[in-house]
């Protein structure tokens, strides 16, 4: 089984985690037009990179962000939301490359 | 053998072989009226029509691989248009009339076998859907009905009917359901086009899409191609382009310079040793994330929903192997004594809505044919009219403009999940 090193519990099976999409920072709940929700919602990073993306671990409810490769499927870093970039999580942020 | 196949086992290149039925490759011109990038079943029906209906055949078809080796090589063969909403019924619902009459119309056999399809509900809010799905069907035409457990006993009298403590309550009776050799639909539109003029260039990888500025659009407007043959680098002048890429459909947009709302997704099945026939219609159950079906050869294949994560990697994951196995031995239980002879994967463009992106681009005359995900084999014959058309008369057909893909950032989708996730 391919395990996953969980930031809380430490390396588990990924069948214990759900994937919950790439990590991109949230339009100004305030302010942003429909364009930027539509954006938001439905487009997300599909390259053969690696991408910075939101995992859940379903025993232990927590959440927590994963960075893969999308072509050889190897988990390069796994680390708490708490140690994002500051700009990860605003809407000021360049896509992640 | 062996030696021939040790040659070519230890051959970085890909043997070539000319298909008797095909015209041996010519070399490239440098301009077309129409390039249709993609040699799955969408290119080359596309091609197809284009020729037969609209008399363009200054056309290429340019395929990185080989004819039919994507997608369309890989997919299980579900025919059906048992959708949920009007748009999607409407839709599938010409492909599977155009089906029925590939063989002659090709003169050529796709096996084309109608089965019925059968979708179980084992619980009330399934039936609920099913009802629904029912209705809409119903009012388009099709013949799709509610059937209860004594007459899904009588169709299917191997079902487990209470399997993994869920027990079948009722199921969507699809009689249109059917099967064709997903191959033989490639081949049939290939050696069609082909006979008409088209040209079809495997082998043949596009680079890049070239785009100059437009006054008439922001996206500018598309004027050829760059592609790759082995070593030697062409660029390729065209009128129009036609993107039918499958599960690489963001990457190649991305060289026409715009995104596509799509994740790519592994999708896999298998298929064991042949036993006697015992199973007439195509089963599938959502709760289970698993179809099941037997081939004319006696062989069981079986599917279910995509991995569990995006990946562009047709190894795919060994948990979601683990679960399909499982899953169809708790619907057919003697399954477990049988061997399996093959699995295999594809990699599927898959849209939130579960369904397809056809029509216009942001770049002029740069015309999309993707977001096919795990259920594009079944609209084969329909993309490719409508796509032909399309690329014809600079018109977005009717039966096709629900799909377009500003729908995403219009808030229009077309929800297909629940008629969509374990089917195909
Ligand atoms: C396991 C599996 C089961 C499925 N089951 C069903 C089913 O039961 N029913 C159903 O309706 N659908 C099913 N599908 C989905 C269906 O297979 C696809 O939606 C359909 O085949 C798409 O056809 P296509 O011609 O668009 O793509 P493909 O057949 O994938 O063709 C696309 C082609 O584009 C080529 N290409 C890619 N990039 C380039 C480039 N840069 N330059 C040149 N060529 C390029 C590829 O090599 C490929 O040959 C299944 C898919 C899979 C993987």
């Amino acid at each position: 089984m391919k395990i996953m090193p969980c930031p809380l519990n430490g390396p588990r099976n990924i069948s214990e985690f759900t994937f919950g999409g790439e990590v991109t920072p949230l339009p100004d709940v305030a302010s942003a037009p429909d364009s930027e929700w539509a954006e938001h919602t439905f487009y997300s990073y599909n390259g053969t990179g690696v991408a910075r993306e939101w995992w859940y671990h379903v025993p232990s409810g927590y959440w927590f962000v994963a960075e893969r490769h999308r072509v050889t499927d190897e988990i390069l870093r796994t680390y708490d939301p708490s140690e994002l970039p500051a700009d990860a999580l605003n809407n000021q942020q360049e896509a992640f490359q | 053998m062996p030696f021939a196949l040790l040659k070519y086992g230890l051959n970085k290149d890909y043997p070539f072989e000319q298909d008797a039925d095909l015209p041996a490759p010519t070399s490239l011109k440098p301009h077309y009226d129409a390039v249709i990038i993609g040699g799955g079943g969408h290119g080359v029906a596309t091609a197809y029509y284009l020729a037969k209906y609209h008399g363009i055949t200054n056309v290429a078809v340019l395929e990185k691989g080989y004819l039919g080796g994507g997608n369309t090589a890989r997919n299980t063969a579900v025919i059906r248009s048992n959708y949920l909403t009007s748009e999607g019924v409407k839709f599938y619902s010409e492909s599977v009339k155009l089906f029925k009459d590939l063989s002659n119309e090709f003169d050529f056999n796709i096996m084309y076998s109608r089965r019925g399809q059968l979708t179980l509900a084992h619980t009330d809010s399934a039936i609920r859907a099913f009802r629904q799905r029912a209705e809409v069907n119903k009012h388009f035409g099709g013949k799709t009905e509610l059937i209860g457990p004594q007459e899904i006993r009588e169709l299917v009298p191997t079902l487990n009917m209470n399997p993994g403590h869920q027990p079948v309550l009722a199921g969507l009776w699809h009689m249109d359901g059917a099967t064709a050799r997903h191959d033989a639909v490639a081949w049939g539109y290939a050696k069609g086009a082909t006979q008409r003029g088209v040209e079809l260039h495997q082998l043949t990888e596009v680079t890049d899409v070239l785009v100059e500025a437009s006054s008439s659009s922001s996206g500018g407007k598309v004027t050829g191609v760059k592609v790759r043959q082995g070593s030697a680098e062409h660029t390729i002048r065209c009128g129009v382009a036609v993107q039918a890429v499958s599960g690489h459909s963001t990457l190649l947009a991305e060289k026409a310079g715009f995104q596509l709302p799509i994740v790519s997704y592994p999708l896999q099945a298998m298929v064991t040793q042949p036993v006697k026939p015992f199973l007439d219609p195509l089963v599938s159950s959502p709760a289970f994330h698993c179809y099941v079906q037997q081939t004319g050869r006696g062989e069981i294949v079986f599917g279910g929903g995509s991995d569990p994560y995006p990946l562009y990697n047709s190894r795919s994951t060994l948990e979601l192997k683990e679960q399909l196995l499982a899953h169809a031995v708790e619907l057919f239980p003697f399954m477990a004594n049988l061997k399996l002879m093959r699995q295999w994967t594809g990699l599927t463009d898959m849209t939130s809505d579960y369904s397809p992106i056809m029509g216009l681009s942001p770049v002029e005359n740069y015309y999309l044919d993707a977001g096919w995900g795990t259920w594009g084999f079944k609209s084969t014959p329909i993309c490719g009219q409508a796509m032909a058309e399309l690329v014809a008369t600079g018109k977005v057909p009717e039966l096709i403009q629900p799909f377009s893909a500003d729908r995403f950032s219009e808030f229009r989708q077309v929800n297909e999940m629940g008629a969509t996730a374990a089917s195909h």
